[in-house]
């Protein structure tokens, strides 16, 4: 009678019973498949294995687990072929109900298509009256769909919260783990100091860039650009210089505290330039402002002014996710 | 099926192109690669989005000369909506990236079933 019970206790049924109802989990019980080198070891008397203190990167040598893992691997094994197998399958099936769906889907490039309705119309045919940006993709997100893009520039400067939240290293609470951490992610020791090509590069590429970033920026509302394309650009530029010249010459002009500034007063401004209506609770209220000559750079009425905004906040973000990832602070 | 798909090549490719990126994502252990199956799938869906405002032989919505025929341009919507998508794609893949970098820290592994390995040892009494 006992066994039988063994046979059962040792049997897969009673082992897939028990992971389907979630008490062992087989991940749990070891990942390395067939690792020779492994074996060996587990061969090993177990004083013989050292017992470090564990630290990132190692892994901690237990021979009872490595035992266990051994007699689990093959299990291990069919569960990752079984997982393999049903994600491939899994991919292949929506791949084939999506490409089902696109053979339904009418044909490309068609005037007649249902996404061609009034909305597009409308923004074409009164677009240059109504915003008086040329470009009307410009004039379609900063005029009409305005509170949308300032949903964007949030979701841009709370992501960079988060990262800095995430990555930042803070020296006061430190213990010595925490400063060691500081020590090595401050790569102000290790950046080169004198890269003379990179230097003299950046000397011609960086105002090249800049002036190119503020062009695309300004001329948003008349040709294909913006501020979130000419914010990146203005950003790739500032990554540039830092990496010339160092952290030394870029916090002369640009810390954390001009970062908070700069992006909080753009968004403040973006935040009260657009919600007048919220205010006064008007559906069909004029903006008082002129909206210009359409073509004229300074057109268009508040566009200009939230491109501005737009690329202002895309560029500190920009610089901030590199500092961030880079040394953890900026 | 064969030849609307051929006809609609731009969305076949991007549907495949997700389908690469969700491959990606589920059959790779190590998280840089599965954000990289991430970005690969916004950008079928760029690609999708793209193609859906594109009319055969139309010029690019910027108002040249005074024309204001709505025959003259493709249709600006769906290039505002590639727009949002790609800040939306930049904003959680830096925070993605910067949980991988957490995660490494602390459990000293980019392997996902390594981490949760971890995660269970450390648990366990």
């Amino acid at each position: 009678m006992s066994r039988i019970r063994d046979n059962y206790e040792n049997s897969r049924c009673l082992k897939i019973k028990k992971w389907i109802d979630g008490e062992v989990d087989l991940l749990a019980s070891g990942v390395e498949i067939e690792a020779p080198e492994e074996a060996k070891e587990a061969a090993l008397p177990e004083s013989d294995l050292p017992n470090p203190a564990w630290q990132p990167g190692m892994r901690r040598p237990k021979a009872a687990k490595r035992r266990r893992r051994n007699r689990d691997g093959r299990d291990i094994r069919y569960f990752r072929r079984i997982y393999q197998l049903m994600s491939v399958f899994l991919c292949l099936a929506i791949i084939f109900i999506l490409l089902w769906t696109v053979s339904y889907l009418p044909a490309f490039g068609n005037a007649g298509n249902p996404d061609n309705n009034e909305v597009s119309a409308r923004y074409i045919e009164s677009g240059l009256q109504e915003t008086g940006a040329v470009n009307i993709v410009t004039g379609m997100i900063l005029d009409y769909r305005a509170f949308d893009t300032f949903g964007e520039s949030c979701v841009l400067f709370i992501a960079s919260c988060c990262v800095l939240v995430l990555l930042r290293i803070d020296a006061a609470d430190g213990d010595a783990r925490a400063r060691k951490r500081l020590r090595e992610a401050d790569d102000r020791v290790f950046e080169p100091k004198n890269d003379v090509i990179l230097q003299r590069c950046a000397c011609v590429m960086v105002p090249l860039i800049m002036v190119f970033g503020i062009y695309i920026i300004l001329n948003g509302h008349l040709s294909p650009g913006g501020g979130f394309s000419g914010g990146a650009v203005l950003g790739s530029g500032l990554i540039l210089y830092l990496n010339a010249f160092g952290f030394k010459e870029t916090e002369r002009f640009f810390t954390e505290k001009v970062y908070r500034r700069v992006t909080l007063s753009a968004l403040t401004f973006y935040c009260l330039a657009k919600s007048y209506s919220f205010f006064t609770g008007a559906n069909h209220l004029h903006s008082g402002i002129p909206l210009g000559t359409p073509g004229a750079i300074l057109s268009s009425g508040l566009i200009l002014p939230l491109n501005i905004c737009v690329g202002l906040v895309v560029a500190c973000t920009m610089y901030a996710f590199y500092t961030l990832f880079r040394k953890g602070g900026m | 099926m064969g030849a609307p798909l051929f006809v609609n090549m731009e969305e076949t490719i991007s549907i495949i192109l997700f389908g690469i990126g969700f491959t990606m994502l589920l059959l790779h252990r190590n998280l840089i690669k599965k954000i990289m199956g991430m970005n690969i799938m916004d950008t079928a869906v760029y690609l999708f989005l793209a193609v859906k405002g594109y009319i055969n032989g139309r010029m690019v919505p910027i108002v040249v000369d005074g024309i204001q025929d709505v025959s003259a341009y493709i249709n600006p919507v769906p290039s505002g909506l590639v727009l949002t998508g790609i800040v939306v794609s930049v904003s959680t893949t830096a925070l993605m990236l910067a949980l991988t970098i957490r995660l490494y820290e602390r459990y000293g592994s980019l392997d996902l079933d390594e981490i949760l390995i971890r995660m269970k040892e450390e648990e366990r009494p």
